[in-house]
């Protein structure tokens, strides 16, 4: 599939949970538009979610064929869906991701670049990693169309949400070929001489 | 000696961390359009494009502009005479508790870092670094910080003769290993000498100087432009998404050091660089 023109092209149209066979059909620079449900968690539900793997208790959301957003919003105001919900470090996750992919996750979406082992499991179980643009909270909660929490309340910002969304601008960043997204721009524009 | 009354310095915290978490500052908004223009990939410009479009939402219908509204950095300058009236670190505090509250902003401290990592649900403690300066005013800077840039500082305790190409290669190689994670583009902070802690602080206050306006001193602006021209070399872009804009500035501040030492600290901060003061 080829890259798209960033500007003025057309994204692609997508419905998550993401069909498995669209998902090999993806390659990194792709832009989509992400409708459908999403689920929420970062650092402190990922370390609960690895617990109760490792106890062989039943997850609080079932993960086959799901997408995961790294993120925690802001709270909403009064009338709102929800305040303002950009995403945050994927890096922080890696260490969990190889455990949930094989646990039967299949799409995330976060900022910044994977680790080598992530990138080998995307290949290994044919999942997708897109990113979305950090700092961008408030443009990006207005594809937010509802919220709900599906469990760790506690943990206030970190609890695991999910997610109806409307049209989530994101780009592949990693597909099931191994390509990587930071590696093949970053080589464009890269000047010698640096040092 | 002026009095200032605690609850007005509460209430201007508060103020504060709100118009700084809703209202980019009309320099880093200004610097983000000049890189539109003149960045070269094109998906480094639909991101800067989405930040500008960002922006205008953010200020508009107050909701902040980043979901990770930060730890509340706090600079008090306080004027020799300047009386107090009340508890100044529990002003401060109220003020970041009611701020955090009445913007609808994330919460996202929590105690005990290593280990139970409970939200304190208020997002106090803020960290506070109080100076005293002539006059009778009091000087208050709120700088919410995100977690995603803060993590990827660095401080390099340098031989003295690694001298300036020490420098630039530690600044170049951490923002070259932060890679898209900080979300760039970034502003960076530089504080050379002092001590390990001093040469941080000068790299955190580096990063509230006016955007783009060079270090006065002018041996010092020109390390400035070399590094960032440098910096932007790496191709690492707007997100990392690849392009010729992956900082907006670097700002440098440099004090005396020890004989024997050479401190570079390295503090980045995000395209999202908040900060705002007033002056009681």
């Amino acid at each position: 599939m080829p890259q798209r023109p960033p500007q003025g092209g057309s994204a692609i149209n997508i419905i998550s949970p993401i069909d498995a066979k669209i998902i090999e059909k993806l390659t990194i620079g792709t832009h989509v538009l992400i409708s459908g449900v999403v689920y929420v968690a970062r650092d402190a539900a990922h370390h609960r979610l690895i617990q109760a793997l490792d106890r062989g208790e039943r997850l609080p959301l079932e993960l086959k064929g799901q997408t995961l957003y790294y993120m925690g919003p802001s709270p909403a105001r009064p009338g709102q869906v929800i305040g303002a919900a950009g995403p945050t470090t994927s890096r922080r996750m890696d260490r969990y991701t190889p455990r949930l992919i094989a646990a039967g996750l299949r799409a995330m979406m976060g900022k910044g670049s994977r680790s080598p082992e992530v990138k080998e499991v995307l290949k290994k179980y044919k999942a997708v990693y897109f990113v979305t643009t950090g700092g961008a909270g408030a443009l990006l909660s207005k594809t937010i169309k509802k919220v709900k929490v599906i469990a760790y309340e506690e943990l206030g910002a970190e609890a695991i949400l999910r997610l109806e969304v409307e049209n989530f601008p994101a780009i592949v960043a990693n597909d099931i070929h191994g390509g990587d997204l930071f590696e093949q721009e970053r080589a464009k524009y890269r000047r010698e001489n640096k040092k | 000696m002026r009095e200032i009354k605690a609850s007005a310095i509460t209430q201007a915290v508060a103020r504060l961390c709100q118009e700084a978490n809703f209202v980019l500052g009309e320099d880093v908004l200004s610097a983000l359009k000049q890189a539109h223009k003149t960045e070269q990939s094109p998906l480094g410009k639909e991101v800067l494009s989405q930040l500008i479009e960002n922006a205008r939402i953010a200020k508009k219908e107050q909701i902040p502009l980043c979901q990770d509204c930060g730890i509340a950095v706090v600079f008090l300058e306080i004027g020799q005479e300047v009386h107090i009236n009340g508890d100044l670190n529990a002003a401060v505090e109220e003020g970041v508790r009611r701020g955090y509250a009445q913007g609808y902003l994330r919460k996202s401290i929590v105690s005990q870092p290593f280990s139970a990592r409970i939200n304190t649900k208020d997002n106090t403690p803020p960290i506070t670094h109080i100076e005293v300066a002539a006059g009778d005013q009091l000087k208050i800077i709120v700088m919410p910080k995100g977690a995603g840039a803060e993590n990827m500082s660095r401080l390099a305790m340098l031989k003295p003769n690694e001298g300036q190409n020490g420098i630039i290669d530690t600044v170049v190689r951490t923002v070259e290993d932060a890679g898209g994670s900080p979300c760039p583009p970034l502003i960076i902070g530089l504080g050379i000498g002092g001590t390990a802690e001093k040469a941080m602080l000068l790299a955190k206050k580096a990063l509230l100087r006016k955007l783009a306006e060079p270090n006065p001193d002018s041996e010092i602006a020109q390390l400035e432009k070399e590094i960032l021209a440098k910096v932007n070399a790496l191709g690492i872009g707007p997100m990392g998404f690849g392009g010729t804009t992956t900082a907006l500035a670097v700002h440098a501040e440099v004090m005396p050091a020890h004989i024997g030492s050479l401190p570079v600290a390295v503090n980045l901060q995000c395209h999202s660089a908040r900060h705002k003061e007033a002056v009681l």
